[in-house]
């Protein structure tokens, strides 16, 4: 994991998200009914699923990793990378509540992908506890490992396939115009795609620095184990 | 074949011998569709069709949790260590599996004719019913089995159980109860089609990997 100490993609990052933030407030947005200004919530609000789902994706691989070698490092991973994909979910809820507040009428309003997000933020909720429960490290991370491959497997036909089959709010579904609708415009895809770069790069920072401290807290304690 | 075979015969016999684990579901099914009975006190009139399919699940929902759960819970572990050594654990989660696909059809079948007795039965299109009944007793009974195997090895408490296995079951739980209600309401069966094939393929992916993870558990 030599390249989390380089530097260059973290001045990447906080390039990105500054162009986000600045771009995603002062650049031309479409006008569009109900949606006007709000619309910049695009590149808050998305890019933080976006993040979530890739984060967990890199956390189940690690997960498959730490099964096939019965390394405890690549458990570390899976589980930082977990949590930070947990944060931006979290993060996206709120923002997605916001933004519903603005243009749906109510901060929730039972949308599926709003039931299917809160499900799948359950998943890992579930997950942490079941780290919580078990003591043994090398248990902790084989069990947690297989139920976070399995979850996973089971969190993605609840986001992908899910909201398509019955009627929701969100663009694409039920009837709704795509993305497309609005992505046709340039002035939004200027910022969109970057800002998920910059988001996603963001949430792989926090993780490896967690990870990090997890690696030195475990330096500590062996030292300490040693002295005593 | 021939350990899978012998380890169904295995569960069954145990099952017969003391029948208190499946006479306990079958009596916990039946008190909770009681309960529900004299809580409604109205027999078949009041209780709108939407209540009824609600609660039909989530009565099946928590008969399943607590006779699947159960699954790996009265092997002890010098007892487990000895299947280990006699069969591969992928005989060992498809026997498990098979034992609670027919426990969960037993619980599921038997429920909807004690709660259609009590509470009346508004199904207006009965195969298609049945059909969606039987997949979804399949499927609850696969995936709880899997997170059976999971919180059996985590100090195997009921919380830890109902915890990890709802928000797997959720997706396939709404999309059985959406057909259950288009069967009730008598829609034509093409029409739930959809869901159907969605549950039979979330089946397939659980079974599938169940069988990949399950070997990884139970070593120790």
């Amino acid at each position: 994991m030599a390249w989390t100490r380089k530097k260059w993609w973290k001045v990447l990052t906080a390039v990105l998200l500054l162009y986000t933030v600045v771009g995603g407030f002062l650049l031309p947005v479409p006008r569009l009914p109900i949606l006007n200004e709000t619309i910049r919530a695009l590149h808050f609000h998305v890019p933080m699923w976006f993040g979530m789902i890739i984060l967990f994706g890199i956390s189940v691989f690690h997960a498959i990793q730490f099964l096939s070698s019965g390394k405890l490092e690549q458990d570390s991973f899976s589980t930082n990378y977990a949590k930070i994909g947990t944060l931006l979910g979290i993060l996206g809820m709120l923002t997605g509540m916001v933004w519903a507040k603005f243009t749906w009428g109510e901060m929730w309003s039972g949308d599926p992908k709003q039931n299917a997000s809160a499900i799948g933020l359950l998943i890992y909720f579930a997950y942490f506890v079941l780290r919580g429960a078990i003591d043994d490290e090398n248990q902790k991370a084989k069990i947690s490992s297989v139920y976070n491959v399995f979850a996973f497997a089971t969190l993605i036909p609840l986001l992908f396939i899910l909201p398509r089959l019955t009627d929701s709010l969100h663009p694409g579904n039920g009837g709704n115009p795509g993305f497309n609708a609005y992505d046709l415009d340039n002035d939004l895809r200027k910022v969109f795609y970057l800002a998920i770069i910059g988001w996603t790069l963001l949430g792989v920072w926090f993780a490896t620095l967690k990870i990090r401290i997890d690696h030195i807290n475990e330096k500590i304690e062996d030292k300490e184990m040693a002295h005593a | 074949m021939a350990h899978i075979k012998a380890n169904i015969k295995k569960e069954l016999l145990q099952e017969w011998r003391n029948k208190s684990a499946i006479n306990g579901v079958l009596l916990y099914t039946t008190s909770t569709i009681f309960v529900a009975y004299l809580a409604f006190s109205i027999r078949g009139s009041g209780i709108s069709p939407i209540v009824w399919n609600t609660l039909f699940w989530i009565i099946i929902l928590f008969s399943a949790i607590n006779a699947i759960g159960k699954s790996f819970l009265q092997e002890g572990s010098d007892r487990t260590i000895y299947y280990y050594t006699v069969s591969s654990p992928q005989a060992i989660i498809i026997s498990k599996m098979i034992y609670g696909v027919l426990v969960m059809l037993l619980v599921a079948f038997l429920g909807l004719g004690i709660y259609s007795v009590l509470l009346g039965n508004p199904v207006q299109d009965q195969f298609t019913f049945f059909l969606n009944l039987f997949i979804g007793s399949v499927g609850l009974a696969t995936a709880l089995t899997m997170i059976s195997g999971i919180a059996s090895k985590a100090g195997n408490n009921s919380m830890l159980m109902a915890i990890l296995s709802f928000p797997v079951i959720i997706p396939m739980l709404l999309m059985i109860i959406k057909t259950s209600k288009n069967a009730m309401d008598g829609i034509a069966m093409s029409e739930s089609l959809d869901e159907i094939l969605v549950i039979l393929a979330l089946n397939a992916i659980i079974i599938t990997l169940a069988l990949l993870l399950f070997p990884y558990l139970w070593r120790n």
